[in-house]
């Protein structure tokens, strides 16, 4: 069992030796100063916890295979590792922010639901069905045009070819339809809205 | 009303939880490195 009053350099090297108990004298003595570093900067225990595991995991790694050689700045090495996590942590998190609910923070205050509620179904439901009300006291042709061109999505070109009438005519027979709906929702004072 | 009268908690120590401590040092006990001429293998043992 290492020596919880060894100097980290001694610790260090007991460590690379073998000492699997010499690294955990060196968490046990630092855990609060780094993790503190690593709140202080993220303000959130799950992720602070995370850096702090990913630090030392770096920590092992390097020390297991000799690649340490900072004897006596043990200390100030894992904090330029767990500054360097923290830097990608930020760098991740702009790409993908995450939010995390709390007492002050409601989620729902960023989130919304852009779905249309029962209410708002109800009355586009309600709408729709009075327009093909109107829309069926419209005269024949200007119907067929007008159905054509807003429900069946077709070009004047096209709507003038399937109807057998010139472009024109087809134009015109959609501004007469719109004129006559307005003319009819006026009168009768339908409010079309949802 | 319970966030108005619960008490904040000042002071407390910072710590990371003791499952991460614990891992740290059995991930430590049973990773090791495995050299094989230029190439070096990271091994866990289960």
């Amino acid at each position: 069992m290492a020596n919880v009053n060894l100097p980290d350099a001694i610790l260090v090297k007991q460590y690379v030796t073998g000492d699997e108990s010499a690294l955990s004298v060196l968490i046990n003595r630092y855990q609060s100063k780094i993790y503190g570093f690593i709140y202080s900067k993220i303000a959130d225990r799950d992720v602070s916890d995370d850096i702090f595991q990913d630090t030392f995991i770096k920590v092992i790694k390097t020390l297991k295979s000799n690649s340490y050689n900072e004897e006596g700045k043990f200390l100030p090495w894992v904090m330029r590792i767990a500054h360097n996590l923290i830097v990608d942590h930020f760098r991740k998190n702009k790409k993908m922010p995450m939010f995390r609910e709390t007492e002050e923070f409601s989620i729902f205050s960023i989130m919304s639901d852009n779905s249309p509620n029962v209410e708002s179904q109800i009355i586009t439901s309600q709408v729709e069905s009075d327009l093909q009300k109107l829309i069926d006291e419209l005269p024949a042709d200007q119907r067929e045009v007008l159905v054509m061109r807003m429900y069946q999505d077709l070009s004047f070109k096209e709507i003038s070819e399937l109807t057998g009438v010139s472009i024109n005519t087809a134009l015109g027979r959609m501004r007469y339809a719109l004129m006559n709906l307005r003319k009819i929702i006026d009168k009768n004072k339908i409010i079309l809205t949802n | 009303m319970a966030k108005l009268y619960s008490k904040k908690k000042f002071g407390a120590v910072m710590a990371p939880k003791k499952e991460t401590i614990r891992f740290l040092l059995d991930y430590s006990k049973a990773f090791r490195l495995v050299k094989a001429g230029k190439m070096q293998f990271e091994c866990i043992a289960n």
